[in-house]
């Protein structure tokens, strides 16, 4: 059997205007077989109008065991406009 | 879209008490759990094997539609069925995707299926005979399948989740293609119908074993109901998917094979008669007539493309190689 063929991540735009956003993965040797597929596989019904293909190995991400430490604003609460008293005299702010 | 109760899965974990009573707890609290958590050996072997016998289940499902292309009666119904083994063959790589996710290469899996090791829907094994048989499909097996699905729309796995959301938006056009081919051929001649009720008559009893043993036979159920892979158990889902064909039958005129079959006031849903089970696990075993031709053609398909897919490798190696040279 062949060598692996490398995975890809697929991100799709719906429409101008909003973020591409990740749908899936596939394999493809090169980027340019990579677009194509995606195209056929993530974009049948009208899914949108860009993709960005990205080799799977080129991401890095964070690691969940630390999630409570990087993503806890606990004890930042004077981040949030609620923390601030505004006497409703003065209205909206 | 196709998929069947799991077959043979080993969901026993040994780590300890007080991190299976953790990673419970986030289930129970409807958390979502992503590929890079924490999670019990049991639920990764269950999800990799289960979420594998899908995938395979969508490729080998190409096989008796694509078995049909050639002949469909007229372009529109080539063009659907074209599209709806194209739709298969996506929803196979969604669902290694999301296998991959749980560190099991597509590499590993291919072999699995080729070697005759991976299970895959039983309702495979059985031969497309005739035009009405790819009707029937839609209707029935896709209509198997969508039951199974859309619960699996909330798994507790994120990956297999998001895989099926997917599939189930692209899953109704093929059982509606599927009924209204076989309302073409019941509303046409004498002989048309006939085609249509002995189709039914074929593939009635497969599409019912398609949501597995009973209850009381399914000796992973518990565990996967237990980890939210699973929400509703065989029987249950069985049961609504009679209910919601036996109707569509009777619009039809066409008889559904089982004597048995009755309505039942008291659980406002029909009863009926035994499945023959030793021919479902006949089946499962690669017994049903068609296996060794489904896994031979799969494996014909993987050889001849050994060359593209090397070719491909190439290029890309030496594409690679001429930018590097040229920075």
């Amino acid at each position: 059997m062949s060598a692996e063929v490398p995975l890809w991540e697929v991100f799709i735009r719906p429409r101008n205007g909003l973020a591409h956003k990740h749908v899936g993965s596939l394999h493809a040797a090169d980027e340019v077989m990579a677009l194509n597929a995606a195209r056929d596989v993530y974009t049948r019904r009208g899914e949108g109008n860009s993709i960005w293909v990205v080799p799977s190995a080129s991401i890095s991400a964070s690691d969940p065991d630390q999630a409570g430490e990087n993503f806890e604003p606990g004890d930042k609460i004077y981040r949030h406009p609620t923390f601030y008293e505004i006497p409703d005299e003065v209205g909206h702010m | 879209m196709y998929s069947q109760g799991l077959i043979g899965a080993d969901g026993r974990s040994e780590e300890t008490q007080a991190f299976l009573d953790a990673f419970q707890k986030r289930i129970d609290a409807e958390e979502k759990i992503e590929p890079n958590d924490p999670m019990p050996e049991g639920y990764r072997r269950t999800l990799v094997r289960q979420i594998g016998q899908h995938a395979h289940s969508e490729i080998v499902g190409m096989l008796p539609e694509g078995n049909w292309i050639t002949r469909a009666p007229s372009l529109r119904r080539k063009a659907a069925l074209l599209a709806k083994v194209q739709d298969e063959g996506g929803h196979g790589l969604y669902l290694y995707s999301a296998a991959e996710t749980l560190g099991v290469s597509r590499k590993q899996m291919t072999e699995e299926l080729l070697d005759g090791r991976a299970k895959y829907s039983s309702i495979f094994n059985y031969p497309t005979l005739s035009w009405a048989d790819i009707g029937t499909i839609g209707w029935l097996v896709d209509g198997a399948a969508i039951m199974n699905q859309i619960p699996l729309c909330r798994c507790s796995y994120g990956p297999y989740a998001r895989a099926m959301i997917r599939v189930c938006k692209e899953e109704s056009f093929h059982q509606r293609q599927g009924y209204e081919i076989v309302m073409t051929l019941a509303q046409g001649t004498t002989d048309q119908k006939a085609m249509a009720q002995d189709s039914l008559n074929r593939w009635w009893w497969p599409s019912i074993m398609m949501f597995g043993p009973h209850d009381a036979d399914s000796q992973h159920s518990d565990q996967s109901m237990a980890w939210k892979i699973k929400r509703f158990t065989n029987d249950e889902l069985r049961q609504k998917f009679i209910d919601a064909t036996v109707p569509q039958a009777e619009y039809l005129g066409l008889t559904i094979p089982d004597p048995d079959l009755k309505w039942n006031e008291e659980k406002n849903g029909y009863d009926h008669g035994p499945i023959d089970w030793d021919e479902f696990w006949r089946v499962v075993k690669g017994h049903g007539p068609m296996a060794k031709d489904r896994v031979k053609a799969r494996k014909k398909a993987w050889d001849d493309g050994a060359w593209v897919r090397d070719a491909a490798l190439a290029h890309a190696e030496k594409r690679r190689a001429r930018k590097m040279a040229a920075e």
